[in-house]
């Protein structure tokens, strides 16, 4: 262990733990009102950064007038994924509706790298990268004190994704549509029952996981860069959706920020084995709470009767 | 639809109650099909060969997935991974031990069901979709440990050069002549599955695919056959993966990907779950559209000039995807069950039901 790293890959892994939280909380919202787990959100988030980068850089759109183009172009989109894709499916078993997303997660990588090519992008940046911040750490090592390094566009994304996730679990909590919601997400038959349109609550929680994917792969592309691959990323939020619970929307910070931190932890191992170790330790995390936990920290457990 | 047999054809014994193939005819075609696939090498074009060659490769990983998926009902991700693992072992065991290539295919399929129950321990705990969950965590952590274990016998991620197989002095170098090793193999993995299927492993099967608590209460262990499932599915999955590495000469941890345990389990939706005809149609269908995505490419290339680079990278996902979706939408069934509803209405021809 690299103890005098430690503290920096602490805190730099924490700030990793936000875009992934805010990644999760997308396909949270959709398998909370629709019980579909969402393998598409990778290429719905591609898709968003891609249509921002289009309107700003190649029709020539301040990039806050691009942003709020493509959130509303991914919001039509998600609607339109479950009106024409998964609509039909209702009611279908489980396999089905998990090939049917998968399915997507091809065709709209194919869109994206036909109509986009696969050439890697220089995104407008959005945070200054040349002033990262500094914290003077209370640590000292060789009579000084460890400073940690923080890049702008990490600590924004960060503070961002967290601010996302607040401002889903308010409009569940406070708002009506969010109580529909939280109705479907009971009983599909029951919340019909009583007059809620399960149809517009589906569409609406596809349009959301829609916005939240655009958000999120407008952060990731202002720190990371743009190509074909930025899809890849939310293949480390499922475990952050498992940990944290499926259908819990807290549970995806505490999920993000722990899968986060444990990556950064292992980052500032010594030992290079151990350190390689960084990419499938969210993985790893995921075999042992499925062994131990298959609800995940905060989801609701469920009883099945014959 | 199974059980409507032509006019005449009746059970006069146990022994013809169990038979699969019940018409003289049936064997006569069947034989001269077989034939037809050995004399390939004499008639068709190297490409014609080399993709039927990696057709058959295809339909053994997609066998084996179909009696976990389609006939246990269990989600798997990693039908590469485990081909990934079936490879090393093989190619390791080839190169390192210097055995041959014969002996090695078998042992690499029984290491690979060995990993494959590794990764169905889980099924214990969990079932539907957090199983899809734990197996594609396999996808992820077997093509790690090979890129980053021991970096001196398994190569990290350069991968490993695999020599081509030899028996009795003749080398199975070029596709015409791998294409018999194919074509054995894939008929006694062919008759494997049927005869799993239609035993009493494979009514347990579909027992727990029905309904898993409803099957443990009749006095199925659930338990025990969900792990038999994930090791013959990886057993066929190492099968398959010894016998790709071999005919492609090359491996590392990216030659069987994720993309691959998705196209997996298109064939088997494409070809029809918890059928033995489904793979075996999924697969053709699948590869036959691969196939034209590159064909088709330098045509996509005049309409859109922007992707010159990327068209048939484009296409691959596009036309496998969206055949997939249009499949789910309007046959769900697959096209094994579109078969027997031909062969339903062609003999009861003239009549509509």
């Amino acid at each position: 262990m690299n103890w005098q790293l430690l503290p920096q890959f602490v805190v730099t892994g924490l700030l990793l733990g936000g875009p992934l939280a805010l990644n999760a909380l997308g396909i949270v919202l959709i398998f909370k009102s629709t019980y579909i787990f969402n393998f598409a959100q990778g290429q719905m988030l591609l898709l968003g950064a891609l249509t921002t980068w289009w309107f700003a850089v190649v029709l020539g759109f301040p990039l806050w007038i691009s942003i709020i183009f493509a959130l509303i172009l991914s919001a039509i989109l998600g609607f339109l994924i479950e009106r024409v894709t998964l609509r039909p499916l209702t009611g279908q078993h489980l396999l089905v509706i998990i090939l049917m997303t998968l399915g997507l997660s091809q065709v709209l990588q194919g869109l994206a790298l036909l109509l986009f090519g696969s050439v890697q992008r220089n995104f407008p940046q959005i945070f200054s990268t040349t002033a990262p911040y500094r914290i003077t750490t209370p640590f000292i090592f060789n009579d000084n004190n460890i400073v940690i390094i923080l890049k702008q566009n990490l600590v924004w994304s960060f503070v961002i994704a967290i601010l996302g996730v607040l401002i889903i679990s308010a409009l569940f909590r406070f708002t009506r549509i969010g109580l529909t919601m939280r109705g479907t997400s009971e009983d599909h038959e029951l919340a019909q029952s009583i007059g809620i349109n399960i149809n517009r609550v589906f569409g609406i929680s596809w349009a959301l996981a829609g916005i939240v994917a655009t958000t999120a792969g407008v952060l990731l592309a202002t720190s990371s860069g743009l190509d074909m691959s930025l899809s890849v990323v939310v293949l480390a939020a499922f475990p952050v959706v498992l940990l944290g619970g499926l259908d819990s929307i807290p549970g995806t910070i505490v999920g993000g920020l722990i899968i986060g931190v444990s990556m950064g932890i292992v980052s500032a191992s010594k030992v290079p084995i151990v350190r390689d170790m960084a990419e499938i330790v969210p993985y790893v995390l995921l075999l042992i709470v499925l062994l131990i936990r298959p609800e995940g920290l905060f989801g609701q457990k469920r009883i099945e009767r014959i | 639809m199974a059980i409507l047999r032509p006019a005449g054809d009746f059970d006069t014994t146990y022994a013809h109650d169990l038979r699969t193939i019940r018409q003289p005819w049936q064997w006569a075609v069947l034989i001269a099909f077989i034939i037809a696939l050995y004399t390939l090498p004499f008639y068709a074009n190297q490409s014609i060969v080399s993709l039927v060659n990696r057709i058959g490769i295809t339909i053994i990983a997609v066998q084996g997935l179909s009696i976990l998926t389609g006939y246990t009902g269990q989600i798997s991700l990693g039908q590469a991974a485990f081909m990934t693992a079936g490879g090393y072992i093989s190619a390791l065991l080839v190169t390192r031990l210097g055995w041959s290539f014969f002996i090695a295919l078998p042992a690499a399929a029984l290491g690979a069901g060995l990993i494959g129950l590794l990764f169905g321990l889980p099924s214990l705990r969990v079932k539907g979709f957090y199983l899809a969950m734990s197996t594609l965590a396999a996808q992820f952590i077997i093509p790690w440990f090979t890129r980053n274990a021991f970096p001196d016998i398994l190569n990290g991620a350069q991968g490993l050069n695999v020599p081509v197989p030899v028996l009795f002095g003749l080398e199975f170098n070029t596709p015409q002549r791998y294409i018999y090793i194919t074509i054995t193999v894939l008929i006694i993995t062919t008759i494997a599955a049927y005869n799993i299927t239609r035993s009493r492993l494979g009514r347990a099967f579909v027992a727990i695919r029905d309904h898993d608590l409803a099957a443990e209460l009749l006095g199925v262990n659930p338990f025990r056959y969900k792990l038999q499932a994930f090791f013959l599915a990886s057993m066929f999955a190492g099968i398959a993966g010894s016998l790709a590495v071999h005919n492609i000469r090359h491996l590392n941890s990216e030659t069987f990907n994720l993309i691959d345990s998705i196209i997996f389990l298109g064939m088997l939706i494409i070809g029809g779950l918890g059928s033995n005809l489904g793979p075996i149609f999924g697969a053709i269908i699948v590869e036959l559209l691969i196939e034209w995505a590159t064909l088709f490419g330098p045509f996509f290339i005049t309409i859109f000039p922007t992707t010159a680079s990327g068209a048939v990278q484009a296409l691959r996902p596009l036309f496998f995807g969206t055949t997939l979706i249009l499949f789910l939408i309007f046959e769900p069934r697959g096209l094994a069950h579109r078969w027997q509803l031909i062969k339903a209405a062609w003999r009861l021809r003239p009549f509509s039901h």
